[in-house]
């Protein structure tokens, strides 16, 4: 990384601020979400689909051949679905309880997607293990980018990264099915018995909020690695959670902390060591998602229990 | 994939270090087996994704460390002692969360395994820009590989793996006792908390051991899978404890097995793989709860259903107009081709009709007793309510029939 005094905000739209969109993006769409998920006790549904979908997309890079990323995008979609389904399928078959099943699922398919991409020679291509896992957010470039009029120029912002387009439009259509459904959504994750007694039908809102949790994942995954699409499903909402008891408010403090743990995370990964005066790159997912977990750690010290209270 | 190496890695003869290598996991299969099955049934089953996942920056630190202090490449004890040390930390830090703050124990878990992993990657990131040897091996335990594992180092994973199976085996009685009623084993005089506790190390020991062979990503599948499987063989929680262990020792083994007969054959998915694939099967034959035998007690319930009616349809001279009930009872010989009854078929028109008497008054006079009956009216009255019990019934019938109704019997309900 260049270090900081030559640093030019058009080598910052160019090479930083790609990747910052990415994880804002990313994080504020899996946060929206993880509020009802952490509510409703479901929030290891995003650890789970962000691991199915590497077979997934294996599978569509091998039947299309192209490192395009819609076959990839619709191959993962795909798996995630192929997995809620199955989740529900063994847990209602073996009566081993969901978290068992989600066990069994996830990690089968996540072996498959290994085993798939290790003879296929696919990682040789483009794909690797790692890089699913961990993300390669740096590597998110805005070559167009020349200065701060390329922000409104539609010209400019059309070379972004093309998941940059599909997380937004994810994230609108997130932020839809939030607002539009906000009462039945709050009615439900409170009290699921209460809601179907007043007509609202809990089932579908759970499927819905489960299909929307796919796609979520999937076009975050892609974007930025698997880890941080876990934590930011569970880190903001989680922090917000501790500090309000209404859950408009939560939403909103969610989504502050996804946006601060992307501008900040990615500074501190590109920046950071550099200020110690070491020549070196953090990881950028990892680092994003370490500062959300660290915002919620620091919510958990100032709002812990007193120990023996309920 | 090479039948041959296949074979001779799955008989032990692909030398030393295959051999102990897929002993070892065998080893690790069954204890993953054992510990998961008091996981399952304590409701802790995604523990060890918490656990697995905050070995990363343990492993990553041992690594930095050992560099740092000047010590060649990568050292697997050392790694392994940096994977249980912050694992313990995990432990303790999902408990913190679930008990002092508002968040749910799944909350805590996610928190922890993504906190700690990513603090895991942001360390991996620092040392692929030390100029360090053994980098590659770091990143090889997130999705593992006994590739080029030394002999010692295979060795200290096989009895790790040996010693957590023993453990395990010998506490079975008292976690399943906590397990199912942590009340009652407490006041029995049980240890809960600790046996708690040990459970967790267990799960601990099972991850670390097990990092080098599957990997963290996918070490949790040797806890869930096998106990998963295990269930749908037996209602009984004690019976779990063997099959769980086999289950996870023949799939580990043929998994490891499988993976040294070829190139590119990563041994932690082919472990998870042969898992599932043991899992699919008892899903579909386990005589318990498997699909085919619940299909099977499903077939054999209508069939009894559309005698039963249809017989009870022929006393009454209804005409039958079910398929099923039609090609049943023709092929008993109880139906003729156009409809009507054999000598056959009254004969056993009236049995039936007889049969259903009795049942009907056995429910007017024990409706709660009646109720709670499986076989209620499915099966002859005989074959499942006591003779004499029958007989008290039969009598109970005539003289019902001789004096136009009202209950004979005792304590019975007019």
């Amino acid at each position: 990384m260049t270090p900081q005094d030559t640093l030019s905000l058009q080598e910052f739209l160019q090479i930083d601020f790609p990747s910052i969109l990415l994880a804002a993006l990313a994080g504020v769409t899996c946060a929206l979400l993880g509020n009802f998920l952490i509510l409703r006790r479901q929030a290891l549904i995003g650890d789970a689909i962000s691991h199915v979908v590497l077979p997934g997309i294996v599978v569509g890079f091998l039947l299309t051949g192209s490192t395009d990323s819609l076959p990839m995008f619709l191959g993962a979609l795909a798996a995630a679905v192929i997995a809620v389904l199955a989740i529900e399928g063994i847990n209602r078959l073996s009566g081993v309880g969901r978290e068992a099943a989600m066990g069994v699922v996830f990690t089968a398919m996540f072996a498959a997607g290994v085993l798939l991409l290790e003879q296929s020679g696919a990682g040789a291509v483009h794909l690797d293990v790692e890089h699913a896992l961990l993300g390669n957010l740096e590597s998110a470039l805005w070559l167009e980018a020349d200065g701060a009029a390329s922000l409104l120029d539609p010209q400019a912002l059309a070379a972004l990264p093309d998941a940059a387009g599909r997380l937004a439009v994810v994230l609108g259509i997130v932020g839809l099915f939030v607002g539009l459904l906000w009462k039945e959504l709050r009615m439900v994750s409170f009290d699921p018995g209460f809601a179907n007694n007043l007509g609202v039908p809990a089932w579908a809102l759970g499927f819905g909020l489960s299909v929307m949790t796919a796609i979520a994942a999937v076009a975050a995954f892609e974007a930025v690695g698997s880890i941080l699409v876990i934590a930011m499903f569970i880190c903001p909402a989680a922090t917000a959670r501790l500090l309000t008891d209404r859950l408009s408010v939560q939403i909103w403090i969610s989504v502050a902390v996804a946006l601060l743990a992307a501008v900040a995370g990615y500074l501190l990964a590109a920046f950071g060591l550099a200020s110690f005066g070491l020549n070196a790159d953090l990881s950028a997912a990892g680092m994003v998602a370490l500062t959300a977990g660290l915002a919620q750690a620091a919510a958990m010290i100032v709002k812990r229990r007193r120990l023996g209270s309920a | 994939m090479d039948p041959g190496l296949f074979l001779s890695a799955l008989t032990l003869q692909a030398g030393w270090n295959a051999a102990i290598v897929a002993l070892g996991a065998a080893a690790l299969g069954a204890g993953g087996g054992v510990v998961g099955v008091f996981t399952l049934l304590r409701k802790r089953a995604l523990m060890s994704d918490a656990i697995s996942h905050a070995t990363l920056p343990g492993v990553a630190l041992a690594f930095i460390l050992h560099a740092v202090l000047g010590g060649e490449g990568r050292s697997l004890p050392v790694m392994l002692i940096g994977a249980a040390a912050s694992a313990a930390l995990g432990v303790l830090a999902v408990q913190w969360i679930a008990r002092r703050t508002r968040l749910y124990e799944d909350a805590a878990i996610g928190t922890v395994l993504s906190t700690f992993f990513a603090l895991g990657v942001v360390l991996l990131s620092v040392i692929q820009q030390m100029d360090a040897s053994g980098q590659a091996g770091v990143a090889s335990i997130l999705i593992g590989s006994t590739a080029g594992l030394l002999f010692n180092d295979a060795l200290l994973i096989a009895i790790g793996a040996l010693v957590i199976s023993a453990a395990a085996l010998l506490l079975a009685k008292e976690f399943i006792a906590s397990a199912f009623d942590s009340e009652f084993a407490q006041v029995s005089g049980l240890p809960v908390a600790r046996l708690d506790l040990l459970l967790l190390v267990l799960v601990t020991a099972v991850v670390v051991v097990g990092l080098q062979t599957v990997g963290l990503v996918l070490i949790i599948a040797l806890t869930i899978i096998p106990p998963a499987a295990a269930r749908l063989w037996t209602d009984r929680a004690l019976a779990m404890v063997p099959i769980a262990a086999a289950i996870g020792g023949i799939g580990a083994y043929t998994g490891a097995a499988l993976s040294a007969s070829g190139p590119n054959l990563p041994t932690g998915s082919l472990v998870v793989l042969c898992l599932f694939a043991l899992f699919v099967l008892s899903v579909l034959f386990a005589p318990a709860r498997g699909v085919i035998a619940s299909l099977r007690r499903q077939w054999v319930f209508q069939t009894r259903v559309h005698e039963r009616q249809g017989l009870l349809a022929l006393a009454r001279r209804e005409p039958i107009f079910d398929w099923r009930t039609r090609s049943l009872l023709q092929r008993r010989g109880f139906l003729r081709a156009d409809g009507s009854a054999t000598r056959a078929g009254i004969v056993a028109a009236a049995q039936m009709t007889q049969d259903q008497a009795l049942w009907n008054r056995f429910r007017d006079l024990y409706p709660d007793e009646a109720f709670s009956l499986p076989d209620w009216s499915l099966r002859p009255i005989g074959d499942v309510l006591p003779e004499d019990m029958v007989r008290r019934l039969r009598r109970d019938l005539t003289g019902v029939a001789a004096s136009g109704g009202g209950a004979t019997l005792p304590g019975a309900r007019s």
